[in-house]
């Protein structure tokens, strides 16, 4: 019997999103955010040290309306990745991983990373 | 690197529409179809049942369209009643999605709209909704799941375990070994041919637990490794899915810990 040209079954296609899925893909899109976020913040020290011309450029691309979607999706992927990065530690301890906890620990971390980079955003605009 | 969509030979085309089905209590089964001897792509063909002739299970649909609709469907089945965990499979609405879970085990009545049947996702299919478990096979027997001694058994009796120590293998020894965790676990669709995934790694640990069991330091030798055991990620999906209620990722969660505690 050939066994070559068996077919792979459907998974992603067919199968239901459960929230620890979804809070787990989150936790690895924002870690990937955040490193170009650092990259980012690299171009702004480096700015900082070429001089008031490429400081006020890259200040310039901040203040644009991309660069500030870019800084909220930054602040909030910080603030996901940091309360879920706390999720996993727990885990890590042995706590948590009934499905009830897990899955309303998930709920906590989404809602604290929005509630914080509200904080964050209202604050800076404010002062 | 993952990939996300189905090969060419594996994508599903709309298949059959079997005859409707008389009577006022009808349902709608969609089932994945693929057959070796067809050289076609897979198929979801379309049956209806009368559900005041059937029982209450998706296994007794299935058994239903085999014997009265279409004898070519094939799938695995043996205890009916949970045990075996022959009949493993995605089962699922159309709105929503399926997961995995035993079609003996589960109501037909769960399905609010159509019940959609898959074979255990990404797995090579050998017919219909059986899917090749050689490879899970070998990843089991690659962790040694018997017990392993090195001190003589006592001459006159077996070996003992307190109460306690016993408790320790509850929610553990109750795996049927269906597999239903492992083809649920993302990490496991996309590095299944390293990472052990969760039905295994709870074996693994179920005689790691076990206070008879004199090998635990070669055990957690063999796991220390970043695809075979780090690839759980604790996505859940496992633990969410299993028909038996029980909790893989806890499990794993042991076996990590463990590692991290002989280290000192």
């Amino acid at each position: 019997m050939s066994a070559k040209n068996r077919p792979l079954s459907p998974h992603l296609q067919v199968y239901r999103w459960q929230w620890t899925m979804a809070y787990s893909i989150l936790h690895r899109a924002t870690g990937v955010a955040l490193s170009v976020g650092a990259l980012f913040l690299v171009c702004w020290l480096v700015a900082l040290a070429g001089g008031a011309a490429e400081f006020t450029l890259v200040q310039d691309f901040s203040a644009s309306i991309i660069g500030k979607i870019m800084l909220l999706g930054w602040t909030w992927s910080l603030f996901y990745h940091l309360a879920n990065g706390i999720r996993h530690m727990v885990w890590d301890s042995g706590r948590w991983l009934e499905l009830k906890p897990a899955e309303l620990s998930g709920h906590i971390s989404l809602a604290s990373s929005v509630v914080l980079t509200l904080l964050v955003w209202v604050l800076a605009y404010s002062s | 690197m993952a990939e996300f969509r189905l090969p060419a030979n594996s994508k599903i085309r709309e298949g059959k529409k079997w005859p409707k089905a008389e009577g006022k209590n009808v349902k709608t089964f969609k089932i994945y179809r693929w057959s070796p001897d067809s050289g076609e792509t897979p198929q979801v063909d379309t049956y209806e049942i009368n559900l005041d002739e059937c029982g209450p299970m998706v296994l007794d649909a299935l058994i239903k369209i085999k014997n009265e609709i279409d004898p070519t469907l094939t799938f695995r089945r043996s205890c009916r009643e949970g045990i075996c965990g022959s009949c493993a499979m995605n089962i699922g609405d159309g709105k929503k999605g399926g997961t995995n879970t035993l079609a003996c085990t589960k109501y037909i009545s769960d399905m609010g709209s159509d019940v959609v049947i898959n074979p255990l996702p990404h797995m090579e299919v050998v017919k219909d909704l059986v899917p090749d478990l050689n490879k899970a096979y070998a990843q089991l027997a690659s962790i040694e799941p018997w017990m392993k001694t090195q001190t003589p058994p006592p001459p006159d009796q077996e070996r003992l375990q307190s109460p306690e120590e016993r408790k320790k293998l509850d929610g553990l020894y109750e795996c049927i070994l269906c597999f239903s965790c492992s083809t649920s676990c993302p990490s496991y669709w996309w590095n299944g041919d390293r990472y052990l995934g969760p039905a295994v790694l709870l074996q693994a640990y179920r005689w790691i637990a076990d206070s008879r069991d004199e090998y635990t330091g070669e055990r957690l030798d063999n796991l220390e490794d970043p695809f075979r055991l780090y690839r759980c990620h604790t996505i859940m999906n496992c633990s969410n899915t299993c028909p038996k209620g029980l909790n893989p990722a806890k499990a794993i969660a042991e076996i990590k810990k463990l590692m991290i505690e002989r280290q000192g």
